[in-house]
């Protein structure tokens, strides 16, 4: 047994933050929500340039063919930056999808578009207030699509929409026609563009793999497990690093056993957040038949951390961490939009039972 | 990244348990059998021998002390191998091989190793550990038993005091014991190390009444008690340092606990819930389940981690800590859950309901997981320090003599 990344997967995480600690500095983010931005299209190009894009792309398709772990510390590195790319949207969700359930015509047409950032996809799930994964209301028939979206991650840089239709099949979608409208929503994470898309007899391909749903998640639930450890190891350090600074009754605010205690606590479902991302991502490339258990435990002990860390790092910083000025509040509120997307807790929860033998129970 | 066994870790693992199969049988305790604790501490030592026999005794003590010298990796490859068996393994045999060889391997001298060391690892001497005390817990250094020279220039040592939480203590045949030899030093410096023969005059051990029924720890009276200098190990006033080295084999070695939640499913889908259907469809259970089950999958796999580091020659320090912290608080957690899901039944079952009172054990015994082997609260303080980097605590009675210390 060797229960650690490989030092080429540790290199690749270190490029991956050396190239965000470049280009995606706080201040970068706060520029970005003031001008109103969609995202941050210069770290895009420069995540493409690197290849991070089509790290796990096959390379007859144009990526570099890298496996689920590879992905994952990609993954850690934007968790930690906050960074406002499309890559769970694009890479983890749309190119994933169409490596699984799509014809060879369409993934020649669109992942080496994807792998080289020439073209952004979305994965459109949901249709408002309820279950994350919901078909019923879009189908598709004799090519065209009818039915909404909503809120769908990304739409409005995206060129392509897989969605999940009627029959909990994928389409493929080209956003920029007629019957597609993209209307913005208000997202509560600042960072990251939410639509809804509204398909009128939109022209749409069916894509051909059927029963891909399943499979597509678990992956992107481990992926997502890698991007809150991220986010909550820089939680973590921002909120050591402003207690050990701030004085408080003549001595570091550290040094307080209600602090010193609360980021223990932190750190300990940070590192078991990680030890389940790890399995995660090595079920996912070697061992699938232990993949939906260890992609649900990844993905519950991925949201507990963050949203432990997110909280915890703005109450350790008091009255400054409610300032746009600290940083603390990029990752509350992306925290959010993490723990809901994908699937909640109870979604999650309800897998991770399923996934044991004989304990479904009748909820599930 | 490979979670399965290497080649050499798989034919390991197929020599264990080949020589299992063929010699573990004999010693099995019978499930739900009642024995004594004499036969069970006795049973322990047949079970050491066969071991020692076997070439299995001693798994990562070096090879010329008389262990078998190999890596971490391969002694938890045999201990989940032997863990299939139910085997009279417990305090009585692993404060030995766990607690007792190490700090003599470290601090002692060539007598002492020559005297102990084999005779340990072939069950011949079992041990207990007399550390804590009705005033010193978690703040071990501030213990009070104290040690004198005889006055009969013999150079013996006289032990009085009083020490607690001491398992088994009333059926092993050795102690490691630590004292006070200075108090006119401060509290960690005027400590000092002894290996005490537990049939020596002057000691009493008394059982405890625990809150579980059951009375596996002691209190261990000292009165004038003569140990000779030879039994010294390390030098006057180094008594902490052979703690340390005690309490971080018991830091490493914890964590390979049974699991916890996967029969709290089974007691979930065996309570009904009132609609045709059981526990394990109430949503809130299934949730809080599911956390659970995530964690102590994060907490094995976090293990993983820890002996891939201690395989590759790095020392996980603190971080071990984690894995018992989290492990001790949902062991708790859940115990309590299921109780609360099998309604009333949970806290007055009808005889025969095995499962239930099963629970109810664990869930008072997992007050002790908490508080012993580091408590909750000095393992954060730890992960702090020494994983967060974060200021120590305020001390109040460092460079003091212990003698002016309140108590």
């Amino acid at each position: 047994m060797n229960f650690d990344l490989s030092d080429e997967q540790k290199m690749l995480g270190e490029q991956a933050r050396a190239l965000l600690s470049d280009l995606s500095s706080f201040d970068r983010l706060r520029s970005l929500i003031d001008s109103g931005a969609e995202w941050d299209e210069p770290l895009w190009r420069a995540l493409a340039e690197m290849g991070f894009l089509g790290a796990a792309i096959p390379d007859e398709h144009g990526g570099l063919g890298l496996g689920a772990l590879d992905l994952g510390v990609i993954m850690e590195a934007l968790g930690a930056a906050n960074a406002a790319v499309p890559f769970m949207s694009s890479i983890i969700l749309g190119a994933e999808a169409i490596r699984l359930a799509g014809s060879e015509a369409q993934k020649a047409a669109w992942l080496p578009k994807l792998a080289s950032g020439e073209a952004v996809a979305t994965f459109a799930y949901a249709e408002g207030p309820g279950p994350v994964f919901a078909p019923g209301g879009t189908s598709i028939d004799s090519g065209r699509i009818s039915g909404s979206k909503t809120p769908v991650a990304d739409a409005g840089i995206a060129d392509i929409a897989v969605v999940l239709v009627a029959d909990g099949n994928f389409a493929l979608v080209e956003l920029d026609q007629l019957g597609v409208t993209r209307t913005k929503l208000d997202s509560f994470d600042q960072l990251r563009a939410h639509y809804r898309l509204d398909f009128a007899d939109a022209v749409a391909e069916a894509m051909p793999g059927t029963g891909k749903l399943d499979r597509l998640i678990d992956q992107a639930a481990v992926q997502a497990a890698f991007e809150a450890v991220g986010a909550a190891e820089a939680c973590l350090a921002m909120a050591r690093d402003y207690a050990m600074e701030r004085q408080m009754f003549g001595r570091p605010l550290a040094g307080y056993q209600a602090i010193k205690h609360k980021l223990a606590d932190v750190a300990v479902a940070t590192e078991l957040a990680r030890s389940n991302a790890y399995y995660g991502g090595w079920a996912a490339e070697s061992s699938p038949d232990d993949l939906p258990a260890a992609a649900a435990a990844a993905r519950l002990s991925g949201i507990k951390c963050l949203e432990m860390a997110a909280r915890e790092n703005l109450q350790v910083h008091g009255g400054i961490g409610y300032t746009f000025e600290a940083n603390c509040h990029f990752y509350y509120r992306r925290e959010r939009m993490l723990a809901v997307h994908l699937g909640n807790r109870g979604f999650w929860a309800d897998r991770l039972l399923n996934a044991q033998p004989g304990s479904q129970g009748k909820a599930a | 990244m490979d979670f399965n066994d290497s080649p050499a870790e798989a034919a390991f693992r197929a020599e264990a348990r080949a020589w299992l199969a063929a010699h573990a049988p004999a010693h099995i305790l019978t499930p739900g059998g009642k024995i004594s604790d004499t036969e069970e501490a006795d049973r322990g030592r047949a079970w050491m021998r066969e071991l020692y026999a076997g070439g299995w005794s001693g798994l990562t003590f070096p090879k010329a002390l008389g262990g078998r010298g190999l890596s971490g990796p391969e002694a938890v490859i045999f201990a989940e191998e032997e863990g299939k068996y139910h085997l009279p393994k417990g305090p009585f045999t692993s404060i030995g091989t766990g607690m007792a060889l190490p700090v003599i391997a470290k601090h002692g001298t060539d007598e002492q190793k020559a005297r102990f060391i084999e005779a340990t690892l072939k069950g011949d001497i079992t041990w207990c550990q007399l550390f804590s005390e009705p005033s010193a817990g978690s703040d071990l250094a501030a213990l009070r038993t104290k040690a004198v020279r005889a006055d009969d220039g013999s150079g013996d040592w006289i032990v009085n005091g009083q020490k607690v939480w001491s398992s088994w203590a009333h059926l092993t045949d050795w102690g490691i014991l630590v004292v006070r030899t200075d108090p006119t030093l401060p509290k960690h410096k005027g400590l000092t190390f002894f290996v005490v023969d537990m049939n020596t005059p002057g000691i009493e051990t008394r059982p405890i009444r625990q809150i579980s029924g059951a009375s596996e720890f002691n209190e261990t009276f000292l009165t004038d008690v003569r140990i000779p200098d030879a039994n010294r190990l390390g030098a006057e006033g180094e008594g902490w340092a052979c703690c340390m080295t005690v309490l971080m084999g018991e830091r490493l070695g914890s964590g390979a606990h049974r699991s916890g939640v996967e029969p709290l499913i089974d007691y979930a889908a065996s309570t009904p819930d009132g609609h045709g259907g059981t526990m394990l469809d109430d949503r809130a259970i299934r949730q809080l389940l599911a956390e659970a089950l995530a964690d102590e999958q994060g907490e094995r796999f976090f293990q993983a981690r820890l002996r891939t580091m201690v395989s590759k020659g790095e020392n996980p320090g603190a971080l071990a800590g984690m894995v018992k912290l989290a492990y001790a608080g949902r062991y708790q957690k859940t115990n309590g859950l299921a109780l609360e899901l099998r309604g009333l039944a949970g806290i007055a079952p009808e005889s025969g309901d095995t499962a239930t009172t099963d629970v109810q054990y664990d869930y008072i015994y997992s007050t002790v997981m908490r508080i012993a082997g580091g408590a909750d609260e000095v393992l954060r303080n730890q992960i702090a320090e020494r994983v967060l980097g974060m200021p120590g605590e305020v001390r109040m009675d460092k460079d003091v003599p212990f003698e002016t210390l309140k108590g």
